[in-house]
């Protein structure tokens, strides 16, 4: 956990009393709508359908107990008892009022979260791998270089007012797990042929209703320059970023329309100007960050422990175990994935005590650490094997241990028309019914990965492009219609994915997903191949044609 | 899709004007007095573009009480009851259309 000081605190009691004092003027009339509407953008307060909606910002997808805590609090006093995890490693409260919003953002400075940046057009929550500092595979924690990213850009004057917003996401390992190809700048932390740690650049991904994979416009960058590198990048984007049109706006825009090597020449001949400046990182900058991450007492035991093992013995156990696990790099420990996707619920919300008991089972078993993915799941990177079989028991009693971690009903879904106000048709009721017809967990093994994203609009925030099914609703004539697309990934292999055929009704889109899986089981090479490997081995028409045939 | 609000004024039929209230964001509906009222069986129901920018104009006089107001369609009913027009409309009167998450953990 990355520990605050005192002047993080202070800063965040400052902004609160100057909201609160915005919100008692705007209330009063003192302020205009016009006036006030950036004001609480600029908190992460958005109006919705039925009422104002706060998001809070969870920094590259760390929290403590305690902050989870603090968010469960917010949502059982000021809201309706729950909260929704983003694919943005954010949380979201649907039903705050307006008149209790400055008490709700006081709560949880205490305990050093915010909203801030996580609306406007300025750099938003730079995300990363939920697995940071625990998986063997990565070359550094890129939580270190997240934490970096976030003070240098929070409230950074000459970058609050971009043509649009700006995502940053990294990974440092070589398995994907932040979607670094689709965001505005994707950061691959690597080592190069000296052993020396660097990033490989990658700009202009993004989803939206113009998508596009990020292109490399740097294989290796030296860790110390990437805050000069990055505003290198800002300055061309700030100077040469379209503000005539919010729908050509984003840095994807404009290194499409100039190419990623023009782009590229132009941050270079930018970057040469300040790389050895005032933003070149020095050592003691680095470990001063690094510094205030507080790892693991991690103790010296035995890994696959017999209590561990004798556990597997209960099929339900085991069963969980293969799903929601994973191989920590520190011997005896464990990666614990909880799944926020039982079967029929909204994806990515997680009630008020649940919240608590991941919290509690944090302190018991887990260093007081959780971490949010942006498959709307959460985590516990740091789990004593011993401590599985009963960390298994009380997630389970809780209703969060489905083992369905990368699974068809694993969906990623954003709030859709049941929420927003942008939406056109609706995504989590969609997803419920698809996870129904997929309750049987056996039969959702035999399939094996397959990721479904669903997005209530072009706007793609359930990443529907990246989504081995992706599913897009849009409105005709007054009526839900869903657009499905096969193929997509978010992984180190990004890939948009490919119309599969006309849009079909609500009614017809559990059905239609029920049949693409099944013409899947029969056309794959072997049970090892994956749904997304066999649409690429044979492109969408095998699918168009078993599928439609029916629809 | 933009939303309403951005949206060209197009009157087919019978539409109110909705807003949401300022201090806690609920549904409300402009009623023949000037007034909102949550409930839209209050709404003031017109039929013409003029009649429906005169309401949008009274409601965007003052904004203390309710904010984005835009014109809805809505659907008279046999009984004179009046009904939200659209998918939109109908979540907003009626609320999301799946259970909310409940506040309680399954039986252990």
């Amino acid at each position: 956990m990355y520990v605050y000081d005192e002047f993080d605190r202070a800063f965040l009691a400052e902004r609160v009393a100057d909201f609160r004092d915005q919100v008692e003027r705007r209330l009063s009339g003192a302020l205009t709508e016009d006036e006030f509407k950036p004001l609480r953008l600029m908190n992460g307060v958005y109006l919705q359908l039925h009422a104002y909606m706060l998001r809070v910002a969870i920094p590259y997808g760390t929290l403590s107990s305690d902050q989870l805590r603090r968010m469960a609090h917010v949502a059982r006093v000021y809201d309706r008892g729950y909260g929704h995890f983003t694919t943005r490693q954010n949380i979201q409260f649907n039903w705050i009022k307006l008149e209790d919003l400055p008490q709700a953002m006081a709560d949880l400075g205490e305990v050093g979260v915010h909203g801030i940046q996580t609306s406007g057009n300025c750099i938003r929550n730079v995300t990363t791998d939920q697995w940071a500092g625990a998986t063997p595979e990565e070359f550094d924690d890129p939580r270190i270089w997240a934490e970096i990213l976030r003070q240098y850009s929070t409230f950074h004057p000459e970058f609050t007012y971009l043509p649009r917003k700006f995502k940053i996401a990294i990974t440092a390992a070589p398995k994907d797990r932040a979607a670094t190809k689709v965001h505005d700048v994707g950061l691959r932390l690597h080592r190069n042929e000296d052993g020396e740690l660097g990033f490989e650049v990658l700009v202009g991904g993004g989803l939206g209703r113009t998508p596009f994979v990020g292109k490399s416009i740097r294989p290796f960058l030296p860790v110390r320059d990437i805050l000069s590198y990055i505003e290198a990048i800002m300055r061309v984007y700030n100077q040469f970023g379209r503000r005539d049109n919010i729908y050509k706006a984003r840095i994807k825009i404009l290194v499409h329309e100039i190419g990623a090597e023009a782009f590229a020449e132009a941050v270079e001949a930018e970057w040469a100007n300040i790389r050895d400046g005032a933003l070149q990182l020095t050592d003691e900058i680095i470990d001063d960050i690094r510094a205030r991450f507080l790892y693991p007492d991690f103790a010296a035991v035995e890994d696959q422990p017999a209590e561990m093992t004798a556990a597997l013995e209960d099929p339900r156990f085991a069963t969980w175990y293969r799903n929601s696990v994973h191989r920590h790099k520190v011997p005896g420990y464990s990666i614990v994935t909880i799944s926020l996707k039982p079967v029929g619920a909204p994806p990515g919300d997680a009630t008020a005590d649940q919240m608590d008991v991941v919290a509690d089972l944090a302190d018991a078993y887990a260093f007081h650490e959780i971490r949010v993915g942006h498959e709307q799941n959460l985590c516990l990177p740091n789990v004593a094997q011993k401590d599985l079989p009963e960390l298994w028991r009380q997630l389970d009693a809780a209703g969060l241990a489905t083992p369905n971690v990368n699974h068809v009903s694993d969906i990623i879904a954003c709030p859709g028309l049941d929420y927003c106000a942008l939406a056109n048709a609706r995504a989590i009721p969609v997803a419920q019914e698809i996870s129904k017809r997929f309750a049987d967990l056996d039969r959702s093994r035999s399939i094996g990965r397959l990721h479904v994203n669903i997005s209530g609009c072009i706007n793609a925030c359930g990443h529907h492009h990246v989504g081995h099914i992706g599913i897009l609703g849009v409105e005709k004539n007054g009526q839900e219609f869903y657009q499905i697309t096969l193929g997509g990934r978010a992984d180190e292999h990004a890939q948009l994915g490919t119309l599969l055929g006309p849009a079909v009704s609500y009614d017809q889109v559990p059905g239609l997903i029920e049949d693409i899986v099944d013409a899947y089981l029969e056309l794959r090479a072997s049970p090892k191949e994956l749904f997304v490997d066999t649409v690429h081995r044979l492109g969408v028409e095998p699918f168009k044609e078993r599928v439609y045939a029916t629809h | 899709m933009a939303a309403p609000q951005q949206q060209k004024l197009k009157v087919n039929g019978p539409v109110a004007v909705t807003a949401n209230r300022l201090a806690d964001g609920a549904v409300v509906w402009r009623t023949a007095a000037g007034g909102w009222s949550t409930a839209l069986g209050d709404a003031a129901v017109v039929t013409t573009a003029p009649e429906a920018i005169a309401l949008l104009e009274g409601a965007h006089k003052r904004d203390t009480d309710a904010v984005g107001a835009y014109v809805a369609p809505v659907i008279l009913g046999d009984n004179g009851a009046v009904l939200p027009g659209n998918l939109r409309e109908r979540i907003r009167v009626n609320g999301v259309t799946f259970e909310l998450p409940a506040s309680t953990l399954p039986a252990a």
